[in-house]
This record gives C-alpha cells, structure tokens and sequence, in this order.
C-alpha cells in the first residue's frame, strides 16, 4: 500500500504540474465518457481542444468568454486568499448586469458615448452593493458569507425576473421578458471590424496588473493575503480583519459588477432572463485552476473558456448535451484539489505499519 | 378551513425533503466535516432515483437509487477531505459544480419521463377525520419516517456510546485519536451516511414531492439545508422544527399567491432564501452562543500523528 509523507517544503514543482495533471485526468475520464456515449473520442476532444482556438475568429470568441470569467475570479483570488468565502459571484455579475441596464435603458441615439463609463461604473457599484450585504450582514452579525453569498444569487434571479417580465419589459416586446434594445451609443466599442472582441480586453489586461500591484507590491494587499493564512499573526500586527473582510468583498463584488455591465452593453444589448450564464460559478474552478495567481488565472480563463465553447459545438455537431462542460468543469476542480495534495506531500510505499 | 389543512399537509411534504437533508449534514458536522456538496448530491440522487423509480415502477426503489448515489459522491468528497485533507470548502463547491452538471447530463433522457400513478398512502379511518385527516393522515410514510429517524438521531447522538464517540471525534479528534478511536474512519462513516441521507432527499424530491426531473431542481435546497444546520445549533430535534419552519415558508408562496395576494410571482419566491438569510442573522448574531455549540473541529483536517 501506499502512504501520504509531508514533505519538508512544498514542492514548488508540483505547483505548477497539479494543474497539468489534473487537466490530464480530465481529458482522460472524458475520453472514456465519449467511448462510453459511443461517440468518436478523437472528434470530441478535438471540439473542445482544437476547434475553439482555430483562426483569428475562434480566439475572438475565447476572449469573449474569458474577459468575464478573468475579471470575476481575479476578485475571487482576492477573496480566497484572505479565506473569505465568496461563492455568490453570479448574483453580484447579475446585479452589475441590472444596474447597468437600468442606465442603459435611458440612452437615446443621441446620447454621447460617455455613457458608456456611467454605465460601467452603474455595473461596479450594482456588485459592490450586492457583495456589501454579504460583508454588513459577516461584519455586523457574523453570518456566514458562503450561505448568505449564495442565497443572494437566488434572489438576485429572482429580481432579474420581476425587472424584465414586469416594470421593464419593452412595451413593443411581443410580451417577451427584455428589456429594450439599448441605443447605439451604450455599445462597448469593438476592437476589429468583423469579430464581437470588444475593449472588454483591456479591461481585463488592466484588472489582471491592477490586482497582481495589489496583491504583491501594496501594504493592502498584504494585509488581506496574511488575514487569511496566519489570522492571528496578522491581528498581532494590527491588521484590521473588518478591513480585509469588507475589501475582498467590496472588490469582488465591483469586478463580478463589472463583468455583468460589460456583458449587458457587450455581446446582448438588452437585459433578458438569460443574463446569468454561470460566469459567476465558473470563476470558482479558474480561480482554483489558476493557482489564485492573477497571471494563472489568464491562462484558466482560456482554458475554460475552451471548455465553454468547446461544449456548444459538441451540442451542435455531436448532439451531445451542453451540460457535458459543467461535468468537464466539476471534473477539473475536483482533480486538481486531489493533486494539490502533492504540493504537500509525497507518496511513499507503505514499508511497515506505524501504529 | 379546508385550506389551511392542506396548507399544513404541503408545509410536512416540504419540510420532510428539508429535514432529511439537514440530519444528514449535521451527521457529517458534529463528526467535524462540512460538506458543501450537499446541492450536488441531492442533485445526482434526485436523478438516479426518478430513473431508478421509472425502471423499476417502485418508489422504494428510486429512494434507494438515491441514497447510493449520495452515499458514493459523499464517499469521493470524503476520500478527498479526510484522506487527502484537502480543503473541505474548496471540495464541496467542486462536489455541487460537478453534481449540478453530471446530474444534467444524465437526466437528459428522463426529464420527458413521467412516473407511474402515484399510491395514496391514506391512514385508514384517521384520514377520513375532518382537517386532522387531509393535514396529516395523508402522508407519504418516508414524513414520518423522517419523525422516526430524528427523533432515533437525538437519542443515537446524545444517549448512545457510539454517538458519544462520533461527537467526541467532531469536538477534539486528537483526543479520540488518544484513546484509540479511529478518527479517519468514523468521520468517512459519518460523511458517507449522511451524504446517503442528502440521497434520500433527493429522490423523495423527484419522486414524491415534483415528481419529475428537471434539471436543476433542487433549486437550493441543498444549501438551505446546510443553514437549518446551524439554525438548529447542530440538534436534531430543531433540525426538524426548522425545516418544517421553511417548508411552511415555500408553501406560503403558493397559497398566498392561491388567496389572490397581488404580488409578482418572483417576489415570492424569494421568500424561503431571503427566510435563510435572515434566520443566519438572526442566529448568527450571538457568536458566544454559537460558539457554545458549534461542533469545535468543523473544519479542520486531521492527520493522526500531525503529518
């Protein structure tokens, strides 16, 4: 048999190749999911890992996907690292996507192009407000953030839903729950004639430096990370614990806000039922993936933005249901929790029992 | 009058699936693990057991389906927290994703499924009983089972040896571990029953209460589950006094909205996780005394010899 030895130091190694392997394992049980559904393995791993980063096009598409979940779980990052456990994300994206719509409904065709920042910073404070609730509610009566976080992401469908069947609904709408299309002038700016990248991207480019100086090079930042890994040496050195709480929670909730008003005045236009589209839970798995490191989360966020993509093709073209990418993506974190194990410990052939 | 007896009949149904939930997390947490997969699991369950209900034509069946598949992904999480120590937060939520996605992906062919007509389990004479008869005596059995096993669940937890023991391995495992109690193995057992426990929540959701499958359904169920745990202070007894508190919580929005009430449906059905949110406030808010009650090692791995 075999045993679990601590080793002296983590392995800096295996930092970097638990996810290489865990995505390995992935890989691995998928194949053996589309043997299983009689479906040709090669083809289904070429949906997901070859045609969603084929030409100028598809990587467009990555980009799009991966802006949100970059932005939402740099937020994250912050928030697991100084073990506050924020897992409402989608609900503080919805809110971002509601308060934004709600200026973006005011936009005639004449509007100036500035809007666009209103509406973006409508977006930050719709999640800081939602993810706010969670902090009083810790901050004043210890209740705890992964239960409240979560079950303001309920309510925050459910005020979607009373918002574009009810008060907002387009009166020319044939009675569907939208909004009205928003005029012209909300429109994030395009970066290239032809494909839907918008500059969502350097939104993304700028959150990712903006949170590693954070993260790394401020006094902030430092606080918040020791916070969460040595709370009572981190109380020794006058640390605030309030000031990390309302910190990680303030700034995640902006950057999901953000996420959902870029999405809304982005790709859809209008607010519909639709607008939660899991970002918000999907960030969790690259948050993980990426090692809550801003640059690992770069790389995740393609990654699982290739699985996200991957997953609508497989839909179309192998009428395989879309609901095979949550599998990948649960799949996927529960490995490289498995692997981390490493990072720790080695394995050792059991010689002898120890009592 | 008719009306509220009906309303107290839902008020049980509802709870029960609340309740079977709920004892199965405090089982893990007073062995000192918390699970956050609990949605994933109900999920999965509510799955195999509608399938395993279609195939067999047998309610019992699907509860059992149901309970294996719970007991088998509480089994994973278990394997990766207690053996592995990874972190139990982390672990859950990797749990429910994983769930909430493979319980779609294999409940595709059944979500056009129907099941067969339903048994009524009237109690003879007693549900011919004005009010008493249609609130109570026309129960699904697995209600009073749920009764039966919080009330076997308080007497296990607080008068038996053996309860002594998984309570002291979820209050100080190093001292179990001193006495030789095998704290690893006692907490696998308490994290595999009680995921079996989420299982047989999950089938009787989509078996008796829906009864069909949708994706999705358990619509945090799971996770409300997990609140009652701390709202009851980790006792059964008020496990179950508070699911039927939210039970009677989700029916009222649709008798409110049966009363002709002029509110939009989503307002409504806010209501059992606002309830949550406020509850956790309002238990939340005294720390000493959660403190007080909190099983101490929730949490926190444990590695007999400290590696």
């Amino acid at each position: 048999m075999f045993r679990l030895e601590s080793r002296p130091e983590p392995s800096r190694w295996m930092v970097l190749a638990s996810p290489a392997m865990a995505l390995l394992l992935t890989v691995a049980i998928g194949t053996v999911l589309f043997v299983a559904l009689g479906k040709d393995p090669l083809a289904g791993l070429r949906m997901f890992f070859w045609e969603p980063i084929k030409g100028g096009h598809a990587w467009s598409e990555i980009a799009m996907k991966a802006v949100p979940l970059t932005l939402i779980a740099l937020g994250l990052a912050l928030c697991f690292r100084a073990n506050v456990w924020n897992i409402g994300a989608e609900g503080q994206y919805i809110l971002g996507a509601i308060f934004a719509g709600g200026v973006a409904m005011h936009a005639t065709p004449e509007t100036s192009r500035a809007i666009v920042v209103l509406i973006l910073m409508a977006g930050v404070a719709g999640g800081m407000v939602w993810a706010g609730i969670v902090a009083a509610l810790r901050d004043r009566f210890h209740a705890n953030e992964i239960l409240v976080s979560l079950m303001l992401v309920y309510v925050a469908e459910m005020l979607l839903g009373y918002l574009v069947y009810g008060p907002w609904k387009d009166p020319q709408g044939f009675n569907f729950p939208q909004t009205i299309t928003f005029a012209s002038p909300t429109q994030l700016p395009r970066l290239m004639a032809g494909a839907r990248l918008n500059v969502g991207l350097w939104v993304a480019v700028a959150g990712v430096l903006a949170m590693t100086v954070f993260l790394f090079r401020t006094l902030r930042g430092l606080q918040a990370q020791m916070g969460g890994m040595a709370p009572l040496a981190a109380s020794y050195a006058g640390f605030s614990a309030r000031g990390t709480l309302w910190t990680a929670l303030l700034v995640s909730g902006g950057l999901a806000g953000l996420a959902g008003a870029m999405e809304t005045i982005g790709p859809l236009g209008q607010l519909t039922p639709h607008v939660p589209a899991g970002y918000g839970f999907a960030a969790i798995i690259v948050a993980f993936v990426g090692r809550l490191h801003p640059v690992g989360i770069v790389f995740a966020a393609v990654l699982m933005s290739m699985f996200v993509i991957g997953g609508e093709l497989a839909q179309s073209r192998m009428q395989l249901p879309k609901s095979v990418t949550g599998v990948f993506q649960g799949l996927l974190l529960f490995a490289l929790l498995a692997f981390d194990t490493l990072i720790h410990h080695r394995v050792r052939r059991r010689t002898k029992e120890i009592a | 009058m008719n009306e509220s007896a009906l309303l107290v009949a839902a008020t049980l149904n509802a709870g029960t699936v609340l309740a079977l939930a709920a004892l199965g997390l405090l089982l893990n947490e007073r062995a000192g693990v918390v699970n956050l997969g609990a949605e994933g699991m109900m999920l999965c369950a509510a799955v195999a057991g509608f399938a395993a209900a279609v195939h067999s034509g047998s309610d019992w069946v699907g509860f059992g389906a149901g309970a294996l598949a719970g007991a088998a992904l509480a089994a994973l999480l278990g394997w990766l927290v207690i053996w592995l120590n990874t972190n139990q937060y982390a672990t859950g939520l990797a749990l429910t994703l994983f769930g909430t996605g493979f319980s779609a992906f294999i409940g595709l062919p059944y979500t056009r499924e129907q099941l067969g007509p339903r048994t009524s389990y009237d109690v003879p004479g007693l549900s011919e009983l004005p009010w008493v008869g249609p609130a109570l005596f026309k129960q699904h059995p697995m209600v009073w089972i749920a009764i039966g096993l919080t009330v076997g669940l308080s007497w296990w937890l607080g008068r038996s040896r053996s309860g002594l023991v998984l309570r002291a391995v979820g209050e100080s495992p190093e001292s179990a571990h001193a006495l030789g109690y095998p704290v690893r193995r006692i907490r696998m057992a308490a994290v595999v029953a009680g995921g079996a426990l989420c299982g047989v929540a999950g089938a009787y959701l989509s078996v008796i209460y829906t009864p069909m499958w949708v994706e999705g359904m358990v619509a945090g169920k799971g996770w409300i589950a997990l609140a009652l745990t701390a709202f009851a202070t980790w006792r059964p007894l008020r496990v179950l006094l508070g699911a039927y508190l939210f039970g009677g919580v989700t029916m009222l929005q649709f008798h409110l909205q049966g009363l002709g009430v002029d509110v939009a449906s989503q307002w409504l059905t806010m209501l059992p996780y606002l309830a949550t949110i406020l509850v956790l406030v309002l238990i939340s808010s005294n720390a000493a005394w959660i403190r007080a009650n909190v099983p101490a090692s929730l949490g926190k791995p444990f590695s007999p010899g400290g590696a």
